[in-house]
């Protein structure tokens, strides 16, 4: 019993981050149809800016006033998506989709560069705020208290980003500009604007995912590359550009990633690009997916 | 008036038949003229063309943007690494016989879920399906040596008539021989891409490229082309790692990772990917700016995105696409 409720926990767990990055990847591309590659590397500069922030300072100040600090590596990312887009972005808009495909993958060899050039080529850590977190025990099976702090974020960030977008005004501007660019605009609707904004918070998104990550795994070189793959399939299953679809993705690859470690580990990457080939095969714009 | 343009058309053609022997008789006497280094890069260089040959098939004749060519580059290599450890082999043409025909299997495979969608959606599904055979190789060390990768010694070249004499240098077989063996490989390859692109074939593919409906009323039958295409695409590039290996000594799951499929990508648009020959240059191109920018700084990879983000923004037709009609402007005016 306990090793189940253990297992579901790391699903939750790995759900959770999949999701701070999977949304933002969706979000961007249900809005200005771009496919974001960058969008791991967004993700790792969030982890980095934390980690640095929180070496910082952390000898002066107490850990739980830390935990704020991992904001900073979200706002970071939120700040280099609001200057890309408008500069690099907003050129190609006119153009075929691999011009702005190839545009993000030139983005991408940049920013893991310039990580690398700004904090070197050595992992940055802040364990002390993962060790902060006292271990819990949940009817009977004890688990590490950050962990579930992950899930808890993870959590809010859907809560919230399903309320921004269908309970506010931008949100119902957001939905309009991603369902007909055309007739939003036509419509008074700032486009450019929305697109700006759209990408901005996309990239907040996956620097919160990076952040939260931090403590635990660290800053590493290449977490970006990695992580964008499990974006993917997140995004294949669930369907490019819904948001339930990438929650639901992630829960499922989350699922399988837990069952893969412990029964597959061999294959588990296997797997779950093969889901993702699956259920592209039946559901070509997957679960929650519009053609 | 049509006399003139007759002649002036043939005159091009001379023109252009000149510069390719021209060209040809350069390749050809590479190893005489230029030091082992430079002859080693160039031959990565061709390799790399027919690399990218094959996947231009794709994206500029096509219209599809394949993200996981990867798969088929490191298929080909990984055929001959696994032939040399469980049967010991080392006949370059069984290499490259096994390869092509490996890579062919992966690519009919792969196009068999792949050749429904278009777009965005074919570039994530072969990236996806691209990323299996990496995490397999990855994964299953003890087949595929992990992330130490396969060792192949220097193959035999022609049924073993040509091999690497006792206590010679390895560089001095690749700098000659097997450059030459390279070099014919790449230009048989040209020319059958050239036939390619030029059959009725390759004429439907454009037309699928260019209208997908019309194409399909005229009576294209528009996926089935398209598997082709991607089966033949898949070969060429499964035929470039099968080419590469014995010049790495060396192969790792790095091939098959999906960045390499980016670099892939970069060559032809580098080069120019509406074009036949831009994406020969854009290949050979990439492998010396690619070598230099990592001699030069531990950050090439910076320098390479950057040069990829000023092509798309100021370059978009790519070196051929870009310079052959100021060329032809030229020559026009004088």
């Amino acid at each position: 019993m306990d090793t189940l409720l253990t297992q579901i926990l790391n699903s939750l767990f790995y759900a959770s981050i999949l999701f701070l990055i999977a949304c933002g990847l969706s979000l961007v591309y249900g809005v200005m149809r771009i496919v974001n590659m960058a969008h791991g590397s967004l993700y790792a500069v969030g982890a980095y800016v934390a980690a640095w922030a929180v070496g910082l300072v952390a000898s002066y100040l107490h850990v739980s006033l830390l935990l704020v600090l991992l904001l900073i590596g979200a706002a970071a990312a939120a700040l280099a998506g609001a200057l890309l887009e408008p500069t690099l972005l907003r050129p190609l808009y006119q153009r075929p989709e691999e011009y702005q495909l190839l545009m993000t993958f030139g983005l991408l060899l940049i920013l893991e560069d310039l990580m690398r050039m700004v904090w070197g080529p050595y992992p940055l850590t802040a364990s002390a705020l993962s060790e902060f977190f006292p271990s819990i025990s949940v009817l009977g099976a004890t688990y590490p208290g950050y962990n579930i702090f992950v899930i808890v974020v993870g959590g809010a960030a859907a809560v919230g980003l399903w309320a921004f977008i269908y309970r506010t005004r931008f949100g119902i501007l957001l939905r309009a500009t991603s369902q007909n660019m055309r007739m939003a605009s036509a419509l008074g609707v700032d486009v450019k604007r929305i697109y700006v904004q759209a990408f901005t918070i996309g990239c907040l998104m996956a620097g919160l995912g990076g952040a939260v990550v931090m403590p635990l795994s660290g800053a590493v070189l290449g977490m970006g590359v990695d992580a964008l793959i499990l974006a993917f399939v997140v995004v294949v299953i669930g369907g490019l550009g819904s948001l339930e679809g990438a929650l639901v993705g992630a829960l499922i690859v989350g699922a399988v990633r837990t069952l893969g470690i412990m029964y597959f580990a061999e294959i588990e990457l296997a797997v779950l690009y093969l889901i993702a080939a699956v259920v592209l095969f039946l559901r070509p714009a997957g679960l929650f997916g519009r053609a | 008036m049509s006399q003139a343009l007759l002649a002036s058309g043939r005159l091009l053609a001379g023109w252009r038949l000149a510069v390719g022997i021209a060209i040809a008789l350069f390749l050809v006497l590479v190893p005489r003229l230029l030091p082992p280094f430079q002859t080693l890069q160039l031959s990565y260089g061709l390799i790399f063309a027919i690399a990218a040959l094959g996947f231009n098939l794709l994206l500029g004749y096509t219209g599809l943007l394949s993200f996981g060519h990867s798969a088929f580059f490191g298929v080909g290599a990984y055929t001959a690494a696994l032939l040399v450890k469980y049967m010991g082999l080392s006949s370059m043409e069984a290499f490259v016989l096994a390869g092509a025909l490996a890579s062919a299997v992966t690519a009919a495979l792969f196009g068999a879920v792949c050749v429904r969608y278009t777009r965005i959606f074919f570039s994530i599904l072969m990236l996806a399906l691209s990323q299996v055979i990496w995490s397999l190789a990855f994964k299953l060390f003890w087949v595929t040596g992990g992330t130490d990768g396969l060792r192949v010694p220097t193959p035999t070249l022609l049924g073993g008539s040509v091999a690497l004499g006792a206590g010679e240098d390895k560089l001095v077989f690749l700098t000659h021989r097997y450059y030459y063996y390279v070099l014919a490989l790449f230009l048989v390859c040209v020319g059958a891409m050239w036939v390619i692109v030029n059959s009725p074939f390759g004429k439907a593919l454009q037309a699928i490229r260019d209208n997908e409906t019309r194409a399909e009323f005229v009576g294209v039958q528009v996926r089935k082309y398209r598997w082709i295409a991607l089966v033949v695409s898949g070969t060429f590039t499964g035929l470039a790692g099968t080419l590469w290996v014995p010049l790495n000594g060396l192969t790792t799951p790095d091939i098959l990772y999906w960045p390499f499929s980016g670099k892939i990508v970069f060559f032809v648009v580098l080069g120019g990917f509406r074009t036949f020959l831009g994406p020969v240059l854009g290949a050979v191109v990439f492998n010396y700016l690619e070598t230099y920018a990592i001699g030069f700084t531990v950050y090439w990879q910076m320098v390479l995105g950057v040069v990829l983000v000023l092509l798309v923004l100021t370059m978009p037709a790519g070196l051929v696409g870009t310079l052959a009609p100021l060329f032809a402007r030229r020559r026009r005016i004088a």
